[in-house]
């Protein structure tokens, strides 16, 4: 691995893109006008928050790359989300499930980025905390409306967290990255965010009449740039005019 | 005239009312620009409760920074004046009603 900070700048930062366009794949077409702008406002945030955290890697990284090079010019192997964002929409059971899943990582680990000793990590965590915790409420309502609804929604609903949860494990494995930002107060440990998501999980789980899903076929590897097939067809399209027409902006 | 549309295999009917949102109630949404001002109607949406009305309606109407608060209420709780009552109701001219022969300190603000 190459610059510590580097790399944890692209971890966080990828989570927001991939999940970003995974949620954009839905404008347009979600069951209703109000979900789909409320979809592509979770997306939105989620892009603005990667913006702001790759204008910084390319910054830290020093070789003049911008924030559009960082998301249109790097290959599968060279992005390193948790391979939980990756995942597809599937149905909006599945959708939200995935959502839940990561607005309940994402939110503690924002809110103590904002104590982070790197200032410009904690300005983005700053203004990111409160879209995180909106994007929490929104799938928690989801999450419990379609749990605790018919025979039906409370199938998919707790099929669509099955099919999410072997993605979990990895949102909480750090490896020598953290580690070392961790001991001189930039990161935060992802083993340190597990007790507040197991408390949000299991809080929302109850209220959804759901069950919590045991998973040991965990599967990870997105932090290392090991992704699952599902990335491989994402980037093609989003970066598609780059790869068309390298260099092109309008 | 009538067209054949070609069949998929894969085509199904779209349920326009469920996908539409037309299967869950209608809700009146009000947002109060900033601290001092009254809740204002804006529209109304399309909700399973009040909960999600209320998130909707955050993120439809509050998007460009509109407001600091919302009310929904249920559409089917508005109780409205008959239009037919118009002329009685409202149309009655009584100009010493308008407390238009004071002068309001700018201090005062909205009134």
């Amino acid at each position: 691995m190459s610059d510590p900070l580097l790399t944890y700048l692209l971890r966080l930062g990828d989570d927001s893109l991939i999940l970003a366009q995974r949620l954009g794949e839905l404008v347009s077409h979600q069951p209703d006008l109000e979900e789909d702008i409320a979809v592509a406002n979770l997306a939105l945030d989620l892009i603005g928050q990667a913006r702001a955290l790759y204008a910084y890697a390319g910054e830290v990284e020093g070789r003049g790359r911008t924030e559009d090079d960082l998301a249109f010019l790097r290959d599968e192997r060279e992005f390193f989300n948790a391979v939980l964002c990756e995942q597809p929409n599937g149905d909006f059971g599945q959708t939200m499930a995935r959502q839940l899943l990561f607005d309940a990582y994402r939110l503690p680990l924002m809110d103590a980025l904002t104590a982070s000793a790197d200032e410009t990590i904690s300005g983005v965590a700053g203004k990111a905390v409160k879209e995180c915790r909106y994007h929490l409420q929104h799938s928690i309502t989801w999450v419990v409306r379609l749990g605790d609804g018919t025979e039906e929604s409370h199938r998919r609903m707790q099929a669509g967290l099955d099919a999410m949860w072997r993605f979990t494990d990895e949102l909480f494995t750090g490896d020598e990255v953290e580690a070392t930002l961790a001991a001189s107060g930039i990161a935060v440990d992802p083993s340190s965010l597990r007790d507040p998501w197991e408390a949000t999980i299991k809080e929302v789980l109850a209220r959804a009449t759901l069950e919590r899903p045991v998973d040991p076929r965990q599967r990870g590897g997105g932090r290392q740039g090991m992704h699952s097939e599902h990335l491989g067809h994402i980037l093609p399209e989003m970066q598609f005019l780059q790869r068309a027409y390298p260099g092109q902006s309008w | 005239m009538s067209y054949d549309v070609p069949r998929m295999a894969g085509d199904h009917e779209v349920d326009v009312a469920a996908s539409t949102g037309a299967g869950h109630p209608l809700w009146e949404i009000f947002v109060r620009a900033s601290r001092g001002l009254n809740h204002v109607h804006v529209g109304s949406l399309h909700a399973p409760d009040a909960e999600t009305a209320t998130q909707h309606a955050r993120d439809v109407y509050t998007r460009r920074q509109e407001g600091v608060s919302i009310w929904v209420v249920k559409s089917t709780e508005i109780h409205a004046s008959d239009p037919h009552d118009e002329d009685a109701w409202f149309d009655s001219e009584k100009p010493y009603r308008h407390p238009t022969f004071y002068e309001i300190p700018d201090e005062v603000g909205h009134m």
